[in-house]
């Protein structure tokens, strides 16, 4: 009679190739959307047919921030806004390497806010990817430029007072080529344009809605990170090429998603050559 | 990062020390320059652009001195010597960065052309008011290398010292100038490339999956690898452990800074570099740095032509600071005399290096004119007549 061997199979992560598995587990809370958009990211970046070796990966300061830590490109973990002006230095000195930016709406938007807007003026080539969960978390729940208004966080606590910033507008003014916009539960879609991002010459910006489960939606009642994918699926359109002036985003209102601006203009490294 | 001689421009030129540092970058390999614009440190950046597509060097001007530093940080990590020049407002601004450097042990030269602070201060007058900021700006703990030229071809030949310093150390070095230096204008002499001495990259040679970016040689420096080349590492400004990982506790914070401040403090003796003059039968030396030097070797003739028995240590090196040799010094003399442009700043390291054997005078120095003598010569005066060691610094009028 024949025996039936089994070969003990060796587990591998399907996504060893691009993530840091001896950095496993990673630091982010449950219901977390972080998680999702590096899920998106490491998924595009095996499939963008690019060369692996030739990536950068530059974070910021905040839960966003700790992405560059777990993606297995060459890495960099800066200060506090300042990952768009670090990366620029590294797409200067060496035109060769695509650099991405993963960090967070504080980071990115309030602190590094000047540096977007002269990378993208500028069209650095590099794809800038932002999680904006409208809260400062990883210092407990602050208001961002990005907490829609009458929210409550922890430095806001009658409501927020402040109107929100609408990043792909002023993505768009600031003159990047390709703008999107994408919430954690449309991950296929957003997938595809880390693809389209990641092959685009040019300054690209990809947002990306994610639930703050501790800090955004406790503090606000809306449940847990499952109730907000719930808010997501119901309250969310698609309309690409929208006018980037129509993506403001209100408390509980409805988020307009898509790819709004997909256009040419040369990058800084061509006009400088 | 071999050498690169397409940089050096040899020969005789009667340059600025502004234009005669964009020229030891040149020479020293540096391929990118970083920058905002902000006087009196401007002619560097001018004279590295003029030169910029001729040697293949590229520069971006940023939106401010916080990113002007954070692109030169950056940039190191792809392999290419890298500068950033600013002046004190903009030196403020790049401390954050200046932490980041010494964290991350990336290679690279800031340049500082001091002018008068507070504030917006005088920004067209010199100034020596920002060399405790060079030293302790940025949060934290950590050692820095600084070097203080006094004239054009000091401005060249301590860049180019700048860089060797910052690759071999990997630690961020300054240039600290001032607007005297960097505008005044005499001879400069480049000699040919293979007399330049051109300190390499420290680069890992080994298999690729077996990098570790903190790991250190036995002198704590660890290895570099640029961006690019497949070892896929990481680097972070937290405290780290020796792959570059994050380790959030005491026992890791200690294993990360001691190497930080001990790769500097155990090879002091060998990063030091001091100027001196009759100090072997001097009653008073002065000690001076940068611009004020000038004045100070020139004082120092006229009241030996008087009769007193002056010496001069010159520091090239500011930080880390010579104490080793001070304290040797201050057993020998009555006194030393310290005159800086500003209200007494490096004075506080000779006190405190002094260890009491010998009186400090401080001197004011430069609102006479920075080439003025007068003041320091009434204070090396005083300083022969003192027989009796004081307590502190004793500040001349």
């Amino acid at each position: 009679m024949e025996t039936l061997k089994t070969k003990k199979m060796k587990e591998v992560h399907p996504m060893e190739n691009v993530l840091r598995m001896d950095r496993i587990p990673h630091i982010w809370c449950p219901g977390c959307g972080i998680g999702l958009a590096v899920t998106a990211f490491a998924a595009a970046l095996e499939k963008a047919k690019i060369d692996l070796n030739k990536v950068a990966i530059v974070s910021g300061i905040g839960c966003t921030g700790r992405v560059a830590g777990y993606v297995k490109l060459d890495s960099f973990h800066t200060t506090h806004g300042r990952a768009i002006a670090f990366a620029t230095g590294i797409k200067v000195a060496n035109p060769d390497i695509k650099v991405v930016v993963f960090s967070g709406d504080g980071d990115l938007i309030s602190i590094g806010g000047n540096h977007f807007i002269h990378a993208a003026r500028r069209n650095i080539d590099m794809l800038v990817i932002c999680v904006n969960n409208f809260i400062y978390a990883m210092t407990g729940g602050q208001v961002a430029p990005t907490t829609p208004l009458a929210v409550y966080a922890t430095t806001c606590p009658f409501g927020s007072v402040e109107p929100p910033i609408n990043i792909p507008y002023l993505a768009d003014s600031s003159g990047a080529v390709y703008v999107a916009r994408w919430t954690t539960l449309h991950i296929r879609r957003l997938t595809n344009s880390f693809i389209e991002a990641l092959n685009k010459k040019g300054f690209s910006v990809v947002e990306v809605i994610s639930p703050c489960p501790q800090y955004y939606s406790r503090v606000n009642r809306l449940g847990d990170g499952l109730d907000m994918m719930k808010f997501y699926h119901d309250n969310t359109e698609i309309r690409h090429g929208e006018d980037t002036k129509n993506l403001d985003i209100g408390f509980q209102s409805k988020i307009i998603m898509g790819k709004f601006i997909d256009r040419e203009r040369p990058s800084y490294t061509e006009r400088f050559d | 990062m071999k050498k690169d001689p397409k940089g050096v421009l040899i020969g005789s030129h009667y340059l600025s020390g502004n234009q005669a540092c964009a020229e030891g970058a040149l020479s020293a390999g540096c391929r990118l320059l970083s920058f905002y614009p902000i006087m009196p440190a401007l002619e560097v950046s001018e004279r590295f652009l003029s030169r910029a597509k001729q040697v293949g060097a590229t520069f971006i001007q940023m939106e401010d001195e916080i990113s002007a530093l954070a692109a030169v940080l950056g940039a190191s990590w792809t392999g290419k010597k890298s500068m950033t020049v600013t002046s004190g407002p903009g030196l403020s601004l790049m401390m954050e960065h200046l932490g980041l450097g010494v964290m991350l042990e990336t290679p690279c030269v800031i340049v500082d052309i001091q002018s008068v602070g507070p504030g917006l201060g005088l920004p067209n007058r010199p100034s020596q008011g920002d060399m405790m900021q060079a030293r302790w700006g940025s949060h934290g703990d950590y050692e820095i290398i600084a070097l203080a030229p006094s004239s054009p071809q000091e401005m060249f030949n301590f860049t180019i010292k700048a860089f060797n310093l910052s690759e071999r150390y990997r630690v961020p070095v300054a240039v600290m100038s001032d607007e005297y230096v960097a505008h005044l204008k005499e001879e400069v002499v480049i000699p040919p490339a293979n007399e330049i001495e051109i300190e390499p990259r420290r680069y890992y040679e080994g298999p690729k999956d077996r990098y570790l970016p903190f790991k250190r040689d036995e002198d704590l420096v660890p290895r570099m690898v640029d961006i690019g080349e497949g070892y896929k590492f990481h680097v972070t400004g937290l405290t780290h452990d020796d792959r570059g990982y994050p380790i959030m506790n005491e026992e890791c914070q200690e294993y990360n800074v001691h190497p930080l401040v001990r790769k500097i403090r155990n090879y002091v003796e060998n990063i030091v570099e001091v100027q001196e003059t009759h100090v072997e039968d001097a009653e008073v030396i002065i000690i001076s740095y940068g611009a004020t030097s000038r004045a100070a070797l020139k004082a120092m003739e006229q009241a030996r032509s008087s009769g007193i028995k002056v010496g001069s240590l010159k520091l090239a090196t500011v930080w880390p600071f010579p104490e080793k040799r001070v304290a040797e010094l201050a057993k020998k003399v009555k006194a030393f005399a310290v005159p800086e442009m500003n209200f007494g700043q490096i004075v506080l390291e000779v006190e405190r290096c002094s260890h009491g054997n010998a009186n400090v005078f401080f001197v004011h120095h430069g609102e006479k004119g920075v080439e003025n003598t007068d003041n320091i010569l009434s204070a090396v005066k005083q300083a022969a007549q003192q027989n009796t060691v004081k307590d502190g610094i004793i500040e001349c009028e």
